[in-house]
């Protein structure tokens, strides 16, 4: 106990002052500072449901060891957007049904967030390996592809709009 | 050891260099080495382990993130800290497509992140997914300590189940690939098609140069094994003019390669199903190796 360290959580300096050595950065952001979002449930893994980003690359944070992720840029669910105002990603996975007990929406949420830097529009196989590391028990995935897949068109209509005013 | 090491004075080490992780291992040969922590933290998240002394993270060791390609040497030396998500990208998946192949397959784009090459090694799982493709390549492991270097076979640094030969003191820095002329790939069975620890896997390298084959198994025995009489069996049968092989001569390589294995059954499978099964995969990438039009490389991507 009493591992002291800090952390740099949704750009802000997060002391973290009773943490054990080798505690998973998700306990870390829950238990220690008080960061429900992200969702722990296999702690090996295996079902993304507590996927945030370190240093702009999506990882599970059960296998982060939390005082080894100092000095590294920590993004949550909570740091996508303004509380009130949600992220595209996030509406859209409202607007398509793509929500139901809601336990893996913030891992899927920062996984599209990530897909869709990385790809802006992927196709139906595509989305379907690359949110393979996130298990959702309820929705049968069907809408939570829509959803990335409606994200993408809305996007690419609001480049399009940029191009030609 | 000198305490302005330490970060931020707990006892995570973030060396960055290869010079002050081997110095921090001398000054204490017990320290936990942590690469990408994806099989390190399962351990400690189900209470199987729990570091006592320093942790000495890998992540920030600039010389282990890195990778170099000699072509007059037709070589490439990875880093020991590269992750399977750099391996899958260009230019490293042309200069060894199968390790890019089995790359592909370990967990999820979260896990590929994390999980280093060193790190599947020095895990040395019968399971890991690059372990077949560097037997296969005959790649060399380079271990790195205070009092020096020395470098070996990955076949024979893998000496059973998940032990190695690395002794106190030792870090994994580099794994070095002959850069080879040929087809080569990687395929795995699993309960799905992604997220899944192999049953059964197997690493295919057909070298043009040398006219050439090499396999090897993952998942069949305690440790990655080669099939040196199907090796040679394909070798011997290929036609290397125009690279293709009968239907026999295939079904001989998968029939030798299964005979080869030294499966057990465990609560993943069973031995008789892990042997037909590398068996059928031999088959099937020697398939695609010696008819190149057919390959669905890039299919689906």
């Amino acid at each position: 106990m009493n591992e002291i360290f800090t952390l740099h959580v949704n750009g802000e300096e997060r002391p973290v002052r009773d943490s054990w050595l080798g505690e998973n950065l998700l306990d870390v952001l829950r238990d220690r500072l008080g960061l429900m979002g992200s969702k722990g449930a296999c702690e090996q893994g295996e079902c993304g449901s507590c996927s945030v980003l370190v240093d702009d690359e999506l990882v599970c944070s059960c296998l982060v060891m939390a005082a080894s992720a100092t000095g590294q840029a920590i993004v949550t669910v909570e740091g996508i957007a303004p509380q009130g105002a949600p992220s595209d990603v996030q509406q859209a996975f409202v607007d398509a049904g793509a929500v139901q007990c809601g336990f893996c929406t913030p891992g899927l949420i920062m996984a599209v967030h990530d897909l869709l830097e990385r790809s802006p529009e992927p196709g139906d196989t595509e989305i379907r390996e690359e949110l393979a590391g996130n298990v959702c028990r309820c929705t049968g995935y069907g809408r939570i592809i829509d959803a990335v897949q409606q994200v993408a068109v809305t996007r690419r209509s609001g480049r399009n709009g940029q191009e030609t005013p | 050891m000198s305490s302005v090491l330490y970060s931020h004075g707990m006892p995570v080490l973030h060396p960055t260099t290869i010079e002050e992780a081997t110095s921090l291992l001398a000054a204490d040969p017990d320290a936990m080495l942590l690469a990408g922590g994806t099989d390190a933290m399962v351990e400690i998240n189900d209470g199987h382990r729990r570091p006592s002394g320093d942790v000495v993270a890998l992540s920030r060791i600039a010389d282990l993130r890195s990778w170099r390609h000699d072509p007059v040497a037709a070589t490439l030396t990875i880093g020991a800290a590269v992750t399977y998500t750099e391996l899958m990208a260009e230019p490293l998946a042309s200069l060894v497509p199968a390790l890019a192949d089995a790359s592909r397959t370990v967990g999820s784009p979260q896990i590929r992140n994390a999980g280093t090459l060193g790190g599947n090694l020095g895990t040395a799982s019968p399971a890991g997914d690059g372990l077949p493709v560097l037997a296969a390549l005959d790649a060399t492991v380079t271990l790195t300590s205070a009092a020096g270097t020395r470098s070996m076979p990955v076949i024979d640094f893998m000496v059973g189940v998940k032990r190695t030969a690395i002794e106190p003191g030792e870090l994994i820095t580099e794994i070095t690939v002959p850069v080879v002329d040929g087809w080569q790939g990687y395929a795995k069975v699993g309960v799905r098609n992604a997220m899944v620890i192999a049953v059964a896997s197997v690493g295919l390298v057909i070298d043009r140069e040398r006219q050439s084959v090499a396999v090897a198994l993952g998942s069949v025995g305690p440790t990655i094994l080669r099939c040196p009489d199907a090796e040679a069996m394909l070798a011997a049968s290929i036609n290397w003019a125009s690279l293709t092989a009968t239907p026999d001569a295939l079904e001989e390589f998968g029939a030798l390669v299964a005979g080869a294995s030294r499966p057990i059954t465990d609560h993943r499978s069973t031995a008789d199903y892990r042997r037909h099964a590398v068996g059928v995969l031999a088959k099937r990438l020697a398939r695609r190796a010696a008819r190149p039009g057919d390959d669905q490389r890039g299919v689906a991507r």
